[in-house]
């Protein structure tokens, strides 16, 4: 073993240490949490997932927030295809005003909106629905599907589009059927990065809900406020959320490092 | 090259009216807060520049300013550095690549909260495995609900945790993209691992490491949830970032004027600053 990967193993362990600690956590019962400091634990019990998985305000938590991300997922990537594809093939009107004024959307702090936000899906009656939560999401994970999209699509020379014309292909079945096949990977990894932001965001998530669409994040801040010490559950709640993330990631591992430079090395 | 084609806007229009929806009305309802005053039951009188003038000349504002500007400095010194050194100490092929690549993002896909409430778990004093660690085996005095500076500790190092994976996944991905020829042409040189850093590995990571400063800035600027749920602002006032105190005002106190001129000014500065990074980054390209 050379001795420069002694770092990453090193950055590695530092970020499991935290992860080991939840997940240990979540194994214990409340009384050997608050008794005393345990390496393993001592007294292995399933209880707190037992809970969460036949108490309706838990697990219908999970069910809200997978509903409104994947919601929010294909609604990004299916409005940001055709936009990203402008952008990388067309000169028009205003095209670097408008592709600047989408990437100033993903500056603005989620607590600015927070409270407009609130009431402008309560104007429209979509409050406490997950469209609400899917479409305010769009606010910054459109605007970075077309800079990766645009990112991937440039990567694809323009005579692919040329031929295809010259043999008499339309443009929808064109872009369905040569070019959309071409640019897949940068479709996993825009999906995957929408899939994300809108995952672990929270603020503008917990403002548009209230019962029916409220999000698994919501669920916990509720039961560590109100509950007390139920440090156990918290810590199952907290290791079934990070469940989605890593299937996720393990999907798109080979496009991960490329999708991270937004197709742009 | 591109065709001119304003037909184009038609590809456009969906994005423009779903983005503009949801930027464009709540940004004006801040701005028309901005400039009123109201004591309830939608009653509102005009009330001009004056909170801006008075958040603008507020110590409170100075204060969390002040902490936001250096939480965020110490973020990007911290991580980009780190990001960098991990990168180049990744193996480039092979088996231990996926594995790597993968656990290095999973914090990045927990959801903020949990990411804080995870932190707090870890780090309390007498239970929390850091905590423990810190107060019994090594007998430093640790409690970030006591201490400021050890909240600050804290919060830097789960936002290290949180985020240097951002920065090594895209320092990785300019690396894996330059020619082995490159290197070979630098060994025939002799060049030193310094002079093949800065010269080879340096300029080809530039475009993705503008990125990452850039999105690092953006996201440490506005960070909220992850501080908000480890130490809620405190001990005091010493971890309340901007969004935190932002958040008091509009939703603790329901001041809506002056959390909205607020809003604005916070906005304006995240857009300043990041204009000012993205054109000294790329000023070298143009020339």
């Amino acid at each position: 073993m050379k001795k420069r990967s002694l770092i990453p193993i090193l950055y590695i362990a530092f970020l499991m240490l935290p992860i080991y600690w939840l997940v240990a956590m979540s194994f214990k019962t409340t009384q050997e949490i608050l008794g005393g400091f345990s390496l393993f634990p001592q007294t292995f019990t399933l209880d707190n997932y037992r809970v969460i998985f036949t108490d309706p305000t838990w697990y219908w938590g999970y069910i809200n927030s997978i509903i409104y991300v994947s919601l929010n997922t294909v609604i990004s990537v299916c409005v940001a295809l055709p936009a990203a594809y402008a952008f990388s093939r067309y000169r028009f009107l205003g095209d670097k005003q408008l592709f600047f004024w989408l990437l100033t959307n993903r500056m603005a702090p989620a607590a600015v909106f927070a409270l407009p936000f609130f009431q402008l899906y309560s104007s429209v009656g979509l409050f406490d629905t997950h469209l609400a939560v899917a479409l305010a999401h769009c606010l910054f994970n459109i605007p970075l599907a077309v800079w990766i999209l645009e990112g991937f699509m440039g990567g694809v020379p323009k005579e692919l589009d040329e031929t295809a014309y010259v043999d008499g292909y339309s443009f929808p079945r064109f872009f369905v059927t040569i070019f959309l096949p071409t640019i897949k990977a940068g479709v996993g990894v825009a999906a995957f990065f929408c899939f994300m932001f809108s995952w672990v965001e929270l603020l503008l998530a917990k403002t548009l809900t209230a019962v029916a669409a409220k999000p698994i994040a919501a669920t916990m801040t509720k039961t560590a406020s109100s509950a007390g010490y139920e440090l156990g559950l918290l810590a199952a709640a907290g290791t079934l959320t990070i469940i989605p993330g890593a299937i996720v990631i393990y999907f798109v591992r080979n496009y991960i490092a490329k999708g991270f430079a937004l197709g742009r090395v | 090259m591109k065709t001119e084609n304003p037909k184009a806007w038609f590809f456009v229009l969906p994005v423009l009216l779903l983005v503009a929806f949801n930027a464009l009305v709540p940004i004006m309802t801040v701005v028309n807060y901005s400039v009123q005053e109201t004591f309830g039951n939608n009653v509102f009188f005009w009330q001009g520049l004056d909170w801006f003038e008075q958040i603008l000349r507020s110590d409170r504002f100075h204060a969390a300013l002040g902490r936001q500007f250096l939480f965020t400095f110490l973020i990007l010194i911290i991580e980009v550095p780190l990001g960098i050194i991990i990168a180049l100490s990744m193996p480039r092929q092979g088996f231990w690549v996926p594995i790597c690549l993968v656990t290095m993002a999973l914090p990045m896909l927990i959801p903020w909260n949990v990411v804080g409430a995870m932190w707090n778990i870890f780090t309390l004093p007498d239970i929390g495995l850091l905590g423990y660690l810190m107060n019994h085996t090594l007998g430093i005095n640790y409690d970030m609900t006591q201490n400021p500076f050890a909240a600050w500790v804290t919060i830097i190092t789960m936002d290290v945790w949180h985020w240097t994976s951002l920065v090594v996944l895209l320092s990785y991905a300019g690396l894996v993209s330059i020619p082995d020829a490159y290197y070979q042409a630098a060994k025939i040189d002799g060049a030193s691992p310094w002079k093949v850093f800065r010269y080879i590995q340096l300029p080809k990571m530039k475009t993705v490491l503008t990125i990452a400063i850039l999105l690092r800035f953006m996201d440490s600027f506005n960070i909220y949830t992850e501080p908000f749920v480890l130490t809620g602002g405190g001990p005091g006032n010493s971890t309340t970032l901007l969004s935190i105190d932002l958040v008091k005002i509009a939703l603790g106190q329901f001041d809506l004027g002056p959390a909205a001129a607020m809003s604005l000014i916070y906005f304006a500065i995240t857009l300043l600053v990041s204009w000012l990074f993205y054109t000294l980054m790329t000023k070298d390209d143009e020339q």
